[in-house]
């Protein structure tokens, strides 16, 4: 190695002409397989509600074909939170709840007693899926979010609308700890919300996480889920979004209508 | 190209996987070691994806070796080695995206793993471009088979199964394996590790420290 190179200006020299060049690859890379990496992300998305609403098993593979089809079993209709009614003038196929949840024109701010979520903000509107039978409404499935220990946690619940009865749970994007609250994902875990009871009597949230397991003896047995091991935090959040979302400011005014439906 | 040598790329190439393994017998990179090997499908992605950072980085690095001043000698690698890292993953997100889902953090901490560093500093900083790029993939077949028999050990005894295939049919889904759930644990990959440098060593007796 020559003595020019331990001079300043070679050493400025080239660290910039590395920084340069390694910024232009870095950025090249992510700007020109940004659309396959949306298109990837969607595809996920629409698989996880179909796992949510019990159609596919978490490990099943499925072709883009098969995907599509049992898509359009499923009927994404948007709805208006604050009135539980469906706003049919907003297309849900180009929705986006998270940009809306940031837009001010468009998102509610949470009072921050009645946030447990910690969300902050929610959007006005809502894309719900709406796997009917008959021409009636078997399962809904509602996007949810909240913070984690580390991150925001982003998952579908499905529900029967009628009973409150869990169909599934599924979990989609997050960054807790692999391992620990990273386990929301695990399969084996959220096989164990299927036919837990989301809602009491009076059409409020009931669920909750419960360390050290559920006894089958307990009177709330329906209600209750083991928490994860090792990640109180994780569990917390996964039970205070279920509370938020389910709550008043959540879901709630929707899951109402079904029951008025009901009669 | 001037001063290549047969004999010595062979060696470059096989002697890490092993005769010099980097996990095995440099003990380097054993936390992603743990992580990724529940499953031989991620375990196959993540040695590709090494091997393919450390071949990269080295040829890049020995590229320009004669122009890296020493005092930022290790800010230069680190950052090929984290726009490489941050391709790979790019790419892998583009287009096996279920997998790279399930590597998460592990393909990042590429970055930090300390083969890629390793070989950067040991090897490319004194040797050809050609000769590094061999010696990068050298290590990285070294790290993936290690990670691969791990793996596979993990899978099978954990789900009965290899790349998702069924080889033992598990008692929950009416077989007649009772699953090990301990191998699918990070601590089962530590006694894997412990045993196969054990093996290692008992095979080639030289890899054995002087006792102290």
């Amino acid at each position: 190695m020559s003595s020019s190179n331990e001079s300043f200006l070679k050493t400025i020299v080239v660290a910039v002409a590395l920084s340069l060049v390694c910024s232009v690859l870095v950025s090249a890379s992510a700007v020109l397989l940004k659309p396959d990496q949306e298109a990837n992300k969607a595809a996920d998305k629409e698989r996880n509600v179909l796992i949510a609403a019990g159609l596919v098993d978490a490990d099943e593979e499925l072709s883009e074909d098969e995907i599509g089809i049992l898509t359009s079993q499923i009927e994404a209709r948007v709805v208006n939170l604050d009135s539980g009614e469906y706003a049919d003038d907003i297309d849900p196929a180009t929705f986006d709840q998270r940009k809306a949840a940031k837009d001010p024109a468009r998102n509610v701010v949470l009072d921050p007693d009645a946030d447990p979520g910690r969300i902050k903000t929610r959007a006005e509107n809502a894309t719900v899926y709406l796997v009917k039978e008959n021409d009636r409404v078997k399962t809904v499935v509602l996007p949810i979010h909240g913070k984690g220990l580390f991150s925001t946690l982003y998952g579908f619940l499905a529900l029967d609308p009628y009973t409150g009865k869990v169909v599934g749970l599924k979990y989609y994007e997050q960054g807790e700890t692999p391992g620990l609250g990273g386990e929301v994902e695990n399969t084996g875990w959220l096989a164990k919300w299927e036919g837990k009871q989301a809602l009491g009597p009076d059409g409020q949230p009931r669920l909750e996480l419960v360390k050290g397991g559920v006894s089958p003896d307990s009177p709330n047995y329906e209600y209750q889920i083991d928490a994860l091991s090792g990640a109180s935090m994780t569990s917390r959040g996964v039970e205070d979004m279920l509370t938020f979302w389910l709550g008043e400011n959540g879901f709630g005014p929707y899951l109402d209508t079904f029951k008025q439906a009901r009669g | 190209m001037a001063g290549f040598d047969k004999a010595e790329a062979k060696s470059v190439l096989i002697k890490p996987i092993f005769d010099n393994n980097p996990i095995a017998l440099q003990i380097l990179g054993i936390c992603s070691a743990l992580a990724v090997t529940t499953k031989l499908e991620t375990a196959i992605v993540m040695g590709i994806a090494l091997t393919l950072v450390v071949a990269f980085s080295n040829m890049l690095i020995s590229l320009i070796r004669n122009h890296i001043p020493t005092s930022i000698r290790i800010i230069v690698q680190m950052a090929i080695i984290a726009s490489l890292v941050i391709i790979v993953d790019q790419v892998l997100k583009a287009y096996a995206y279920g997998i790279s889902k399930q590597l998460s953090v592990f393909v990042g901490l590429i970055i930090t793993n300390c083969i890629v560093m390793g070989r950067a500093e040991a090897y490319a900083m004194k040797n050809g471009p050609f000769m590094s790029f061999l010696d990068g993939i050298g290590n990285g077949l070294g790290y993936a088979v290690l990670l691969i028999v791990v793996a596979t050990i993990r899978e099978l005894f954990g789900s009965g199964s290899l790349l998702g295939i069924t080889i033992l049919p598990r008692v929950a889904d009416g077989g007649w394996y009772p699953a090990n759930g301990m191998f699918l644990l990070a601590p089962s990959a530590f006694f894997i590790i412990g045993f196969l440098i054990w093996a290692l060593r008992v095979w080639k007796p030289e890899q054995v420290e002087a006792a102290e």
